[in-house]
């Protein structure tokens, strides 16, 4: 009896420290390695790639002016393919006392620099003209987040990470961290890093945000998920941008 | 959105005698009728009923679409390489729609 407790103590301490294991970082690996290889070839080739039509649609937003007399965002910042070499991997990001993603931050100039009504979540243009500037990024770094503006929102990320929610009772953790590389539903699950977004997800015959899959997760475990655009869900997003630091943006990339 | 996003993959130059592989792309949801919304309420069907390729004016290529096809349809196919040209696209669904988009042949 006594050798039975000393063993569930030893494993319940084992737990606790599994609990908080996190991937090393030569082990982490992108959503794209998963990829069967016909998706893979579509996701590499631009003219079988359907998120092309909304970088198409994103160019051309980039280019005209939403009105006369107000900037286009190429009057401000020039050509994207060299003004936003880099910049989708620096988001989310601190704008005074706001924290940012890159959807927030272009409709934050919207507002401010073009005057006009902010697109809706999710909505067409917005993430056209997302994927537009994030795909410029392809192939650089994400950033560190090292600022110490970001310690306060990232920790409240991390702890996000962790923290069990929904009637499944499940922290992102969980899986994310701790059961990657296994199967979930016959699928294997990834180490949900967001190196692709906005993707072109199959499921969604459409390009959707890393908040509307946030969301979708969120579902899966029947919680009760954040609104898009919360301070909640940006947190998260930060925490999984900086989790995955040093990797290769993708934008815009293709998932099943 | 007044005209979808089209995108046309053709080789820029062929021989002549040469299997072609042209691609059209086109943006559009393929809603097949079916489905609801979150509310419930069924949404209204909206298809791209059929698509068509002239070369020089005449019909290439062409297909009916159904309900089993998935958002953003790919259409891929072969043309024998015999003479250069205007390739002309046409899609034709629900509600009106129309598109159209362009490319070059061109044949050596």
């Amino acid at each position: 009896m006594k050798a039975c407790h000393r063993w569930l103590c030893w494993t319940l301490v084992a737990c606790g420290l599994w609990a908080h294991a996190q991937i090393p970082l030569n082990q982490r690996q992108s959503g794209s390695e998963l990829l069967s290889s016909s998706n893979l070839s579509i996701q590499n080739d631009p003219g079988l790639h359907p998120a092309t039509l909304w970088l198409l649609e994103g160019e051309a937003l980039w280019k005209t002016q939403p009105s006369n007399n107000v900037p286009s965002c190429e009057s401000c910042h020039g050509d994207a393919q060299t003004s936003m070499r880099n910049v989708a991997t620096k988001y989310p990001r601190k704008l005074g006392s706001e924290l940012l993603n890159l959807e927030g931050q272009i409709n934050q100039c919207r507002v401010q620099r073009q005057h006009q009504p902010a697109w809706p979540w999710e909505s067409l243009p917005l993430l056209s003209v997302t994927s537009w500037v994030a795909r410029q990024a392809k192939g650089q770094a994400i950033d560190a987040f090292s600022s110490p503006l970001l310690k306060q929102d990232l920790a409240a990320g991390r702890d996000l990470f962790f923290q069990r929610m929904g009637q499944i009772n499940l922290s992102c953790a969980q899986c994310h961290d701790q059961r990657w590389g296994q199967k979930l539903a016959g699928v294997v699950i990834p180490q949900a890093h967001p190196t692709g977004y906005p993707l072109y997800r199959l499921e969604w015959q459409g390009v959707g945000s890393l908040q509307r899959r946030l969301r979708n997760c969120m579902n899966a475990v029947r919680a009760e998920p954040y609104a898009q655009g919360s301070i909640e869900l940006t947190r998260l997003e930060l925490y999984l941008m900086w989790r995955a630091r040093g990797m290769p943006l993708e934008t815009p990339a293709l998932r099943p | 959105m007044a005209q979808p996003r089209t995108l046309i993959t053709v080789p820029p130059v062929v021989k002549k005698g040469e299997l072609v592989v042209v691609r059209a792309l086109i943006q559009h949801p393929m809603e097949n009728g079916f489905r609801h919304d979150e509310n419930g309420q069924r949404i209204p069907r909206d298809m791209i009923q059929r698509f068509r390729c002239l070369l020089n004016g005449k019909e290439v290529f062409r297909a009916d679409l159904q309900g089993g096809i998935a958002a953003n349809p790919l259409m891929q196919f072969t043309l024998l390489a015999q003479e250069s040209g205007a390739l002309d696209f046409f899609w034709e669904g629900d509600n009106n729609f129309r598109a159209q988009s362009k490319a070059q042949l061109l044949v050596t």
